[in-house]
């Protein structure tokens, strides 16, 4: 079966530092693999590459087998790459349901239109409102959303990309900066995604537990280069992966 | 509950109440200095409300914008001089204004609008010094400097009759914008404000709705300037000057960016103001040099009401109302254990 998203040699420098230095990855459709790995071992910056926020300085990306070199990050979600992002980025001063409802209307294609007022169009409010409830935002739909806590504007930032509705999610560190008490609810969204089995998932988390718990399969960056790709019993035996994560190999 | 917009809102009788005022005032102060000074009123709040549409609601400062101003009070006097003061050379002239406006700030917003926030205000400003200069060299045209003075059409030498014309232009206008920033796209303009990289990734190619938002804005400037030259009977190079484009800036920020109706009342404060700071100047000579107190009282609205009149109410409305929601819910919470 053909991979729904690729990378051949895929690499970027910033100077002289490689951030992510030839990696051959790929994953199947409505599989859900996990990117694990130390601080700075090139996760974000290869998600920014996945979705066009960054252009590599050697390789490609594909998408269902077409090259997306010259698509902006744009096109790459209207394509059907979505992502959210590790510092959460939602639009502050807008409330909750207006954050999830400009993503609808963005997968409805209602852009250009000027002449309506935007309550009238009840199916993009109504989808909103819908996917609010299924990231338990519900209570919250009529606040603003810099009045909300960090774990829920993690929520948030799913119900946004949920909105999307796009075939492939990337997901950054979902969990980052919450407290023990706000992971399950997010790990309960995640799951609830995963089990409609209807979206292709890659993951970067550093929680254990969860990436085995959710994971089809790992890959583990380090120093930008891919280090292993697995199921998440094999990753667990590596014995380089071990060392990585332990400290028993030194950053270049 | 999602509430849907209602046609008794409280801000539609407030907008109601306030057009109501201005079509009795030029009665009720009865003299052509108001009439004049309403009508200057009118147009700057047209003006003022077309820069709110790219500062207030998408975000982007322009120090162009008398540009839009310029074109359009330059085509409504040489149409008028060269082919005659009738009404219909003078809607020829708006449209004519409009079009040439709005293909001037398609060009100018593809080459600029890509630029981040303050590169983007000093090409602009760029931009317009080269329309000044070139108003001011093609002398055969504008007359430079010295500008000129035409007559303007029959109907409108009665003030109260053009000042209605001009009240008109602002009710249709406001409706408009107001309409526009409340549809989809205007929700997008105001999520590319807020923040325009995640705009982006959600799927939205920004640089066509801003530059959609200048071509909006300019046009919109290019009717308020086509209207100013009416009630002048005489243009020159000043209506192209940076001057303009401070006063719609300082109008929207006094007023209340992204807001439109601010805008209108930040033109209504300086207008009047400047008129009365100026008329004060015969009796205390102090006030000669008005301005200087224009310039501290600009600087004490810009750090005592950041948001500007409309910004400030509206803040201290909603302050008011969820303290006394919370009230309320304490004074329920009593009664219900003092029940118990």
């Amino acid at each position: 079966m053909e991979p729904i998203l690729k990378t051949s040699n895929l690499s970027i420098k910033f100077g002289e530092h490689k951030a992510v230095d030839n990696v051959n990855f790929e994953i199947s459709a409505k599989h859900f693999k996990s990117i694990i790995g130390p601080n700075g071992a090139g996760k974000t910056t290869f998600f920014n590459l996945l979705s066009g926020e960054l252009e590599p300085t050697e390789g490609d990306v594909y998408l269902k087998g077409q090259s997306l070199r010259k698509k902006s990050s744009v096109d790459r979600t209207r394509l059907g790459i979505g992502r959210s992002f590790q510092i959460t980025n939602v639009f502050p001063n807008l409330t909750v349901l207006e954050n999830v409802r400009l993503a609808v209307q963005s997968k409805r294609k209602v852009r250009f239109h000027m002449l309506h007022h935007f309550l009238k169009y009840k199916e993009i409010t109504n989808e909103a409102a819908e996917i609010l409830e299924q990231v338990l935002l519900t209570d919250k739909m009529h606040q603003v959303a810099n009045q909300l806590s960090h774990g829920e504007k993690r929520k948030l930032e799913i119900g946004m990309l949920l909105a999307l509705d796009t075939e492939i999610l990337l997901l950054d560190e979902p969990t980052a900066g919450m407290s023990l008490e706000e992971v399950p609810a997010i790990l309960d969204v995640i799951r609830s995604i995963k089990e409609r089995g209807d979206k292709t998932i890659l993951l970067i988390e550093h929680k254990m537990d969860m990436i085995i718990d959710l994971s089809d399969s790992i890959m583990v960056l380090f120093n930008g280069s891919l280090l292993a790709d697995g199921t998440p019993e094999e990753i667990m035996e590596n014995e380089t992966v071990q060392k990585a994560y332990l400290g028993g190999l030194a950053y270049e | 509950m999602i509430k849907q917009p209602s046609l008794l809102s409280r801000s539609n009788i407030v907008y109601t109440v306030i057009v109501g005022v201005l079509i009795v005032l030029p009665f009720v102060l009865d003299s052509r200095t108001m009439t004049i000074l309403l009508t200057q009123f009118c147009i700057f709040a047209i003006l003022a409300m077309s820069y709110d549409i790219l500062l207030g609601y998408t975000g982007i400062i322009s120090f162009g914008h008398a540009m839009f101003f310029g074109i359009g009070a330059y085509t409504t006097a040489i149409m008028l001089s060269d082919f005659g003061p009738t009404v219909g050379i003078f809607a020829a002239s708006i449209v004519v204004g409009i079009v040439l406006s709005a293909i001037i700030s398609v060009i100018s917003g593809a080459l600029t609008l890509r630029l981040k926030s303050h590169f983007y205000a000093m090409f602009t400003l760029a931009i317009s010094g080269l329309f000044l200069v070139l108003a001011e060299k093609w002398r055969t045209v504008t007359k430079g400097n010295d500008g000129f003075t035409f007559r303007a059409p029959e109907l409108f030498r009665e003030r109260l009759y053009f000042y209605f014309l001009v009240l008109i232009c602002l009710v249709i206008v406001f409706i408009l914008l107001k309409r526009i920033v409340a549809s989809p796209f205007g929700k997008v303009l105001i999520a590319i404000r807020e923040n325009e990289q995640r705009t982006r990734s959600l799927g939205y190619k920004t640089l066509g709705y801003k530059i959609i938002a200048s071509v909006i804005a300019g046009v919109v400037a290019s009717l308020a300037g086509s209207l100013y030259v009416i009630s002048l009977r005489f243009v020159n190079t000043s209506v192209l000057t940076m001057d303009i484009t401070l006063d719609a800036l300082m109008m929207t920020i006094i007023g209340g960016v992204g807001t439109l109706i601010g805008p209108i009342i930040g033109a209504g404060v300086i207008e009047f103001a400047q008129h009365y700071l100026s008329g004060l100047a015969r009796d205390y000579p102090i006030f000669e040099r008005w301005i200087i107190f224009f310039g501290i009282l600009y600087i004490l609205a810009v750090i005592f009401f950041p948001r500007g009149i409309v910004g400030t109410i509206s803040s201290s409305y909603n302050g008011w109302k969820l303290k006394k929601g919370q009230k309320k819910t304490v004074k329920l919470i009593e009664k219900e254990e003092i029940q118990q």
